[in-house]
């Protein structure tokens, strides 16, 4: 069927049976490959896009229901709380391999917008779905609480 | 195959930039090439505008080599880490082999850097020295005054961009023996100011791993797989995958270990595949229960060991343990388990031009899949490329012995007419059910202890499910019948036990196995360290002291394992916990490195552990990048603490019973507290980063359970008494 999606900023005809998942209709029909499929089952977070600015598991959303819905991903980040969050990313070396990246930076902005300044605990709950095969989870703790910092300074 | 890389490399060049000098390739297969761009030597690549690439044989998975190669570079040919980029090399052992590895090129047992640390230094200072040796022919001056730093050649009164001497430094021989600095020299090597290359494109999502490729006019194939280990497809029945749009076909696979479906799509693939049912032949089929392969496991440890690993004499061992004042025994247990790195297994297939193919994939072990690729298609070894793109996580996963995947991908790509790209996808369920396990293993140690508390004897059998034998790696690797990866650790720790004797049993292969994030140390660490704090315990002597006891020979072995448990144990405020906490130690040597951790947690076994902190200590000799061997322990200890506390690969009638992360569930966030490491200055040749972390971290949580609460001798520990908050 014939939907039209509003991702990052621009309107986008696609073809996609109901019940397709948006992470699929982003990764291979849009070829926007930032969001990422890690698990299919909305237990890893890799998928992370913002739906109306909410963080959603696109792997568990499907595409006839976010039609007229604001849909970001990753390449279509645009705030001061993401560039934030991005640059605190950087400073820190949150990463390493890198593949469930893009959901914790989603998940992150997401985090900082509702709750600016979260205790270590509130990050901890918030993030508790994404993640990290690596480990990386020191980082990007301590990286949203310089992201915090950051907007704050 | 030096000859034809270069070729394509003069066509590519010619198109790109008219102005070609002169290509070609020497004798010694050394590429000098005077176009643009210019390769120097098979590690570096200069550009005429002056762009400096390093060239990284070894693949990206996070463990840091993409960052640790090139400063390697930068350092020695005087750049800055900023004007340095990097590229994965091509599939060639004849220049790219791990340099531990023998004729093979591949990325494992934590060797990057310590393998690549003398080669890249060298190939960055000979590019040094032909570019300082052409500015100094072009300024008339003395090379001997010149040097470069920060991309400028410097000296005699002149200073110019390396980029005016790159056609001129092509055309010369490398020099055979350049000069390296001196680690007073050191810029960037051992400066932890030092980023990470990858972290901005990781960051922004604009990292391509295999996953990510999108080749024009690509079919995506999943794999049905038998729902048994080694069952046979016979047949297929695709009638409701019809209805599927975007489902092209299904085929058997040629060695009938799964039917391959082909789709427009990932999610049409996924799709169809769920409306296909298969016909399967599980006469040779997998029907144990991972209870049966436990109770095997258990009896072998339980009987006469087959094989003698030390050659330490039993009876001799067994009377001194038989007759000592205290005797401890213990039997323990550990289970199947998954890799299930973040990016599921993937690579794409396509064919050249010229006939041959080019495989895609976060190549772990090139030379591998190149093999599996040049049989299964019947080509020579030139006509294969290997495109290595990032990996998302390996822990071992992507490097079988088997080529699994890759060759999983080949079969498929066979069936088809090979006008359009195959992708292989795998999905997480695959990825947890379809085998390469880290075996099960099990232990039985018996210590005697005289009336002093000394250790008077050490009894130490080990079963398990052999990973090497069987495999290409068995000459190597196997020696008078003992897999080294089922028993290393134990006698060849730096510890200096009397009276120890370590024995090894095989038990048939329930399910493939192979290396997972540190190997054998993932279970011997946990026995040799758990058992000590226990002998120690007994000994009523603190744990500390009893193991530094045990390492007052004088080797240097032992002073490095000593030094990292004393750095922890004093970082860590060890027998300082505060009210309410336990703490435990443990220390390990592995890939040539030594690593000691000391795990706090509150609770208890019964109320629920939380892990507070972990504080580490390492020694890996010089330290190339700093804060990637600390990123590496955060990681190591996560990796090693998230699998004991709660996973375990379990298996009913041969068919596994987990699927997914809900049922294999990764460390969470909140699992751990804080992680603080800490490295020992170093100054000798750098060892192991990527899996040292991982060995101490579960004993060490043990002992600090043990303190309130039971021995854990059974993983993972939520299936054996600990609960966790």
């Amino acid at each position: 069927m014939a939907l039209s999606l509003k991702l990052n900023g621009k309107t986008h005809e696609v073809d996609a049976e109901p019940g397709t998942p948006l992470l699929w209709v982003i990764r291979d029909e849009l070829k926007l490959t930032g969001t990422k499929f890690g698990c299919g089952v909305a237990a890893c977070g890799a998928c992370t896009v913002h739906l109306d600015g909410e963080p959603v598991r696109s792997c568990q959303t499907f595409v006839e229901d976010v039609e007229g819905a604001e849909i970001t991903t990753i390449e279509g980040l645009n705030s001061n709380v993401a560039e934030a969050v991005q640059a605190a990313w950087v400073e820190l070396d949150v990463v390493q391999c890198g593949y469930c990246q893009s959901g914790q930076v989603m998940s992150a902005v997401g985090l900082l917008t509702d709750n600016p300044k979260p205790t270590v605990e509130e990050i901890d709950d918030y993030m508790n779905g994404n993640a990290c095969r690596c480990a990386t989870y020191q980082r990007i703790r301590a990286a949203i609480q310089r992201a915090s910092d950051m907007m704050e300074a | 195959m030096t000859l034809k890389t270069s070729r394509r490399g003069f066509l590519k060049s010619a198109a790109a930039a008219a102005a070609v000098l002169y290509v070609g390739a020497r004798p010694d297969g050394a590429l000098a090439a005077g176009s643009a761009p210019a390769q120097l030597n098979p590690f570096v690549k200069i550009d005429a505008d002056g762009t400096v690439t390093a060239i990284v044989k070894h693949f990206e998975k996070g463990q840091g080599p993409a960052t640790g190669l090139t400063t390697l570079i930068a350092e020695e040919l005087g750049v800055s880490m900023e004007d340095i980029q990097y590229e994965f090399a091509p599939s060639d052992p004849s220049r790219y082999a791990n340099l531990a590895f023998g004729q093979f090129q591949g990325t494992g047992g934590s060797t990057a850097i310590a393998n690549s640390f003398m080669q890249y230094r060298q190939a960055g200072a000979a590019a040094r020295e032909m570019l300082i040796n052409a500015a100094a022919k072009a300024w008339g001056a003395d090379a001997g005054a010149l040097s470069i730093e920060d991309g400028m050649v410097t000296g005699a009164g002149q200073k110019a961009p390396i980029a005016d001497f790159v056609a001129a430094a092509a055309q010369m021989e490398a020099p055979a023996e350049p000069r390296l600095k001196d680690p007073s020299e050191f810029r960037l090597i051992g400066n932890a100011s030092v980023r990470r290359k990858d972290s901005l494109p990781k960051t922004n999502g604009t990292a391509q791993y295999a996953m990510d490729l999108h080749l024009p006019n690509q079919m995506v194939v999943v794999i049905a797989r038998s729902p048994r280990m080694g069952g046979l497809a016979t047949g297929f029945d695709d009638a409701d995958a019809k209805a599927v749009k975007g489902y092209i076909r299904a085929a058997v696979l040629p060695n009938k270990a799964g039917v391959a479906v082909y789709a427009e799509d990932t999610w049409a693939a996924f799709q169809a595949r769920e409306a296909i049912s298969v016909d399967w032949d599980f006469s040779a089929a997998e029907t144990r229960s991972s209870d049966q392969i436990r109770e095997e496991l258990m009896a072998a440890v339980n009987s006469d060991p087959t094989y003698n690993v030390n050659g330490a004499d039993r009876a001799a061992t067994e009377a001194l343990v038989d007759g000592a004042d205290t005797v401890l025994e213990r039997t323990f247990y550990f289970p199947l388990l998954a890799h299930a790195p973040m990016e599921p297994l993937t690579c794409t297939i396509e064919a050249n031009e010229d006939g041959g193919i080019t495989l895609h994939d976060g190549a772990q072990m090139p030379t591998g899949p190149h093999f599996a690729m040049a049989e299964i298609f019947q080509l020579p070894m030139e006509k294969i490329r290997i495109n290595t793109m990032l990996a998302g996580g390996s822990f071992g996963r992507r490097a079988t012995p088997t080529a699994d995947y890759q060759v999983e991908a080949a079969l498929a790509f066979v069936l088809t007419d090979r006008t359009r790209p195959v992708k292989l996808v795998w999905s997480r369920e695959d990825d947890i059910t379809a085998g390469y396990y880290r075996p099960a293993v099990a232990h039985k140690v018996r210590i005697g202890l005289d009336a002093a508390g000394n250790i008077a004897g050490w009894d130490h059998r080990v079963a398990a499910q052999s990973i090497i034998k069987g495999t290409a790696f068995e000459p190597m690797l196997v020696h008078n019948g003992v897999d080294h990866s089922s028993v290393e650790g134990i006698g060849d720790s730096p510890y200096q036990i009397p009276g120890q004797h370590v024995g090894l049993t095989d038990i048939a292969k329930a399910t493939t196995v192979l290396w997972w994030r540190s190997v054998g140390h993932t279970h011997t660490a946990y026995v040799m360290e758990t058992m000590l704090d226990e002998a120690a315990q007994a000994a009523g002597r603190d744990p500390v002291e009893f193991r530094l006891a045990l390492l007052k020979g004088g080797t240097a072995d032992q002073q490095r394992l000593a030094g990292v448990l004393q750095l922890a144990a004093d970082k860590g405020n060890w027998g300082k916990a505060p009210a309410g906490r336990s703490q435990g130690i443990a220390v390990h040597k592995s890939f040539g490195s030594y690593v000691a951790e000391v795990v706090e947690i509150s609770g208890s076994a019964s109320d629920g552990v939380k892990i507070e902190k972990v504080t580490c200590a390492v020694d890996c000799g010089l330290a190339v990048n700093p804060d990637v061997v600390k990123a590496q322990m955060e990681g190591g200890i996560g990796y090693g603490l998230g699998h004991v506390m709660r996973d375990e690969i379990t298996l009913t009638d041969g068919v596994v019973d987990q699927s997914n992360f809900p049922d294999y569930e990764p460390l969470r966030i909140g699992d751990i507290g804080a992680i603080e490491v800490h490295i020992m200055p170093s100054a000798e040749m750098p060892t192991g980063a990527g899996e040292p972390g991982t060995p101490p971290s579960a004993p060490a949580l043990a002992n600090a359970i043990a303190v309130t609460g039971p021995r854990v001798t059974a993983l993972p520990m939520n299936q054996n008494g600990v609960d966790f908050v």
